[in-house]
């Protein structure tokens, strides 16, 4: 393939938040539309996630990760969106020049009038929860047992505990289970599930997985492997109880303890981040604060259904698509959104208010607290209730979303601000 | 039997440092190690830093070495591709207390004959803005620098192998061979080799070999541990090395940027029984950071990427000089009880950068014993440091992509570590043939991912380059296997 040497619109990363993106922008006018992508194939992510649960939303269907991915793999070939794999981006300037490299491209510069940022999320490590013991092999992120597993096909382990009740551990534990491993237990620091419910019940309860919560991990032994991890209760300041350390004898221990949206490129050419997303601040059209560079997917904040991850995408590429054809304009008056009570954030950080015209504004958003209740989800401007919406509960696991309705465009124009609430009913 | 002339026990940077020398010399020289790589031990797992001198006790051998080391470092890295920064140190006093002592270090800096000077607060400000504000003053020593420690060891090593030197991992030390009272040679865990001198070279395990050829000797190391953590490049950035002011026993807990823009925090000081204790503790890891808000208090927890211990060899020698009363000196000489053995013992800190005079000293001592050394006609003392793709102007990634593509596929995306560099460090003269042997010589995994995300590649590629299964690749060696066996359905 030959490659231009200028775009419309380059997407970095092809997981499902560069995909939409990058059809969005071809379908609303962009002519030249790039992805580059390091992995040998499009996908990313959901390349290894071979379990159920993708689709819900968008197509009413239960898909695997893969061929709700191959669903906009064609569409993207189909639209005509150009493809650069195996293709390391290594450098954005501010005048949005891009250089990579590749074994099979060599080096590559290119130049594009907008950016969408799709890097999506990389997990947490040990050192980062400042996880105790030795260096042994056999202490594995979740995402990398997942990918020799599904991907390469090989059984990292016989014995597994799981630290944290993260989506991907949970879907791990009941793969591995179905590999023929043994999944001890699954640890979880926070009194509450940290992943979805509905995990909960598939991939542990239904076979006999125990999940001990407020627990986490003293120490791990072993030199050359893992030999055992040591397990302690903790307090809900997450300090150790002492008394309560139990020995559990493993060969691995897989970390399901977050996801951090990965922005080094972002940082690097100054897109502000946020601290409590790891992502960038952006506005309703997935702007960032550089003009003309947008961005999609786990690399704003994390989600935890795909679906809204295509739903951004395909807003960040439309929004792309315009700015190049609007001749880069922007004279935009930009309303902040405010995380109020029991939110821990909301995105998008600002709205346009204009937007409004063409259709609500979808707003999301991530509670402090588990509300085991009803719950209000309410929109406010200063003391004012714009809108509320009603929900069976609120969990950290599970991402919140409201929209901010049309018919509230005068409101939402006089308004300072907007601020999000969680309340129970 | 294979014959030697000269055995090394230990790859750590004296073994290695130590094989260098050697090579200059028309000499039969072969280094052993233990482990599956060298420089596992505390030369890979340390401050990194090249001390002006200004702390050991005036005329211990420990001063007397690391004076004389220091200045060849510059050499040392131009020569062999060490990575080698020349900082300058700054010891930092942190209210008034901190600040009377700065006086008698810059004594003792003085009487070492070290370059040191003490700065105001406000300059101390200035240099470092990141520093505590109530700082009250410092000691700078201009001359202090900081090493990749690991390329410490594996280039001098190179270096050696180059000129003939022979290597043999995974290959311990057990015995020596001796007939009628004479060193005949070492039996290890993969037989038996000849020779007629051993460098003792062991780190933590040199008071053991000592006393096989000695065993009334009272030389003993008690191991102590220091924990570390390592700080995102892209969350902080430091240009310094900064000490707290000293204790009794150890430096205490520094901050610095490393030679690779890292930040690295520790060490504390706990006395370890096992000698292969090198876990990180919760009590360990809170000292350490408790530590270094002293020196820096906006240090952030979310820029953790890396934890790791190191052990240091403490031992128990006299300093040579009777008239000094110092009992944890470096002790480097001639075993009298068994002709032929250099013992290299409780080599702590300023190890590291005393190696380079240490090895010259084991030259000295071998003459002395009455080894005949001639030089080599063609010693080559240059070894190349292998390119690092990140750290390439563009013009120069340009040209290397050209020559060989395989530099263009990044492998680790935290360290921009690519294929080429991995492939390379499989098939160097001392050959990479564990994830962890490449994550030292490249950097690689050690990044925020901490190798999530290379792990599986990296285990391929050494797999492929070494026509072996990829369940037989481990992390450190045997029993350290990543993975066991296909999944049902690969099998099927
Ligand atoms: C926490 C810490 C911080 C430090 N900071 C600094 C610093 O900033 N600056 C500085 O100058 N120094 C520092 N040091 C000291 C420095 O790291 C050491 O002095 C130096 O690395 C010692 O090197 P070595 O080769 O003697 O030991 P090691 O590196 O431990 O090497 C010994 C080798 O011998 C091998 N071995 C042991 N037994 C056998 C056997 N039976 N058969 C075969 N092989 C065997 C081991 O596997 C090992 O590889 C620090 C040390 C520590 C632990």
């Amino acid at each position: 393939m030959s490659i231009k040497d200028r775009y419309d619109v380059i997407v970095i990363g092809s997981g499902p938040g560069g995909l939409a993106a990058a059809i969005s922008a071809k379908k609303n006018g962009a002519k030249d539309v790039l992805i580059i992508e390091r992995d040998v194939e499009p996908g990313g992510i959901l390349l290894q996630c071979i379990h159920n649960g993708f689709g819900v939303e968008i197509f009413k269907k239960d898909l695997p990760g893969p061929s709700y991915a191959q669903h906009f793999i064609n569409e993207a070939f189909s639209t005509g969106v150009e493809f650069l794999l195996d293709t390391m981006v290594l450098q954005i300037t501010p005048e949005k020049r891009i250089t990579a490299s590749s074994k099979r491209h060599g080096f590559v510069e290119v130049r594009t009038k907008a950016i969408v940022l799709a890097m999506g999320c990389r997990e947490r490590t040990r050192a980062q929860i400042r996880l105790p013991g030795t260096r042994a092999a056999g202490i594995f992120t979740a995402g990398t047992a997942q990918r020799w597993v599904n991907v390469e096909g090989y059984m990292p382990g016989k014995n597994f505990v799981i630290l944290g009740s993260g989506d991907i551990g949970m879907i791990m534990a009941r793969r591995l289970t179905f590999e023929g491993a043994h999944v001890e237990r699954v640890l979880e620091v926070m009194p509450y599930l940290s992943g979805l419910t509905r995990n909960y019940v598939q991939c542990l309860l239904d076979f006999d997985i125990q999940l001990q919560l407020q627990r986490t991990i003293k120490n791990i032994i072993g030199k050359k492997r893992v030999e055992a991890i040591e397990s302690v209760a903790v307090d809900k300041k997450w300090n150790p109880i002492p008394g309560t350390e139990e020995i559990i004898p493993c060969d691995t221990l897989l970390l399901s303890v977050g996801l951090i949206p990965e922005n080094e490129l972002s940082r690097q050419i100054g897109v502000m981040i946020d601290p409590i997303t790891g992502g960038p601040i952006v506005d309703d059209s997935f702007q960032t604060n550089i003009p003309g560079i947008f961005s999609a997917g786990n690399v704003v904040h994390v989600y935890d259904l795909v679906d809204w991850v295509t739903e951004a995408g395909l807003t960040a590429g439309k929004s792309a698509a315009r700015w190049v054809s609007s001749g880069s304009q922007t004279n935009a008056i930009n309303l902040p959104v405010r995380a109020g009570e029991n939110v821990r954030y909301a995105v998008p950080h600002t709205i346009q208010p204009d937007h409004l015209a063409e259709g609500d504004i979808r707003v999301q958003m991530r509670v402090r607290q588990p509300i085991e209740k009803p719950v209000w989800v309410e929109v406010r401007s200063g003391e004012k209730l714009l809108h509320r919406k009603g929900e069976p509960y609120a969990r950290p696991g599970e991402m919140v979303t409201i929209p901010i309705k049309q018919k509230l465009m005068d409101e939402v124009k006089s308004a300072k601000d907007l601020t999000i609430a969680i309340v129970e009913r | 039997m294979i014959d030697f002339d000269v055995i090394i026990i230990g790859g750590g940077v004296i073994g290695c440092m130590t094989a260098r020398a050697l090579s200059r010399y028309q000499l039969k020289v072969l280094l052993i190690e233990k482990e599956s790589d060298i420089g596992m031990g505390a030369s890979s797992a340390n401050s990194a830093i090249i001390h002006a001198g200004h702390d050991p006790l005036p005329g211990s051998l420990k001063a007397e070495m690391n004076i004389k080391a220091n200045p060849m470092w510059d050499q040392l890295s131009a020569d062999l591709g060490i990575p080698f920064k020349r900082t300058g140190a700054y010891i930092v006093a942190i209210g008034d207390e901190d600040c009377e002592c700065l006086d008698s270090l810059l004594q003792r800096g003085r009487e070492n004959g070290v370059a040191c000077e003490i700065i105001s607060a406000e300059e101390m400000r200035n240099r470092e803005p990141l520093i505590n504000p109530q700082v009250s003053g410092a000691l700078f020593t201009p001359t202090a620098g900081m090493v990749d420690p690991f390329a410490a060891c594996i280039a001098p090593l190179e270096n050696a192998i180059e000129n003939g030197v022979q290597v043999k991992l995974e290959t311990a030390f057990l015995s020596f061979l001796t007939k009628d009272g004479s060193l005949t040679g070492i039996h290890t865990n993969q037989g038996d080799f000849n020779c007629h001198w051993v460098i003792n070279a062991a780190g933590v395990y040199s008071d053991e070999i000592l006393r096989q050829a000695d065993p009334e000797s009272t030389f003993t190391i008690i191991p102590r541990k220091g924990e570390y953590y390592i700080l995102d490049k892209s969350e902080i950035q430091l240009n310094n090395i900064l000490f707290p002011v000293p204790s009794a026993v150890s430096k205490g807990i520094l901050v610095l940027g490393s030679t690779h823009g890292n930040v690295l925090v520790g060490p504390n000081s706990t006395i370890e029984e096992d000698r292969e204790d090198k876990a990180v503790t919760a009590k360990g890891l809170n000292e350490i950071w408790l530590g270094a808000q002293k020196l820096v208090p906006t240090l952030q927890p979310g820029s953790i990427i890396a934890v790791f211990a190191g052990l240091r060899a403490s031992g128990n020698a006299p300093c040579p000089d009777c008239s000094i009363d110092y009992k944890h000196d470096f002790l480097i000489e001639a075993c009298t009880q068994l002709k032929g053995l250099i013992n290299l013992a409780g080599i702590e800190s300023p190890g590291l950068t005393a190696s380079p005079a240490i090895a010259e000293r084991v030259i000295e001592i071998l003459q002395q014993e009455g080894l005949k050394m001639d030089l080599k006609e063609n010693w080559n003392p240059i070894r190349k440091a292998r390119p690092r793709f990140h750290h390439l102007s563009m013009a120069e990634q340009k040209q290397l992509l050209k020559k060989d593509p395989r530099y263009g596929r990044v492998i680790c995306r935290c360290e921009m570590v690519t294929e080429g560099e991995i492939i390379a460090e499989i098939h160097a003269p001392l050959p990479a043939r564990t994830y962890d042997a490449i994550k030292r010589r490249t950097w690689l995994g050690t990044g925020r991912c901490l190798g999530s995300f290379d792990m599986p590649r990296v285990i391929e590629l050494l797999a492929d380059e070494t026509c072996q299964p990829v369940t037989s690749i481990t992390k450190k060696g045997p029993g350290s296997e990543f993975l066991f066996r296909l999944t049902k359905k690969v099998e099927a």
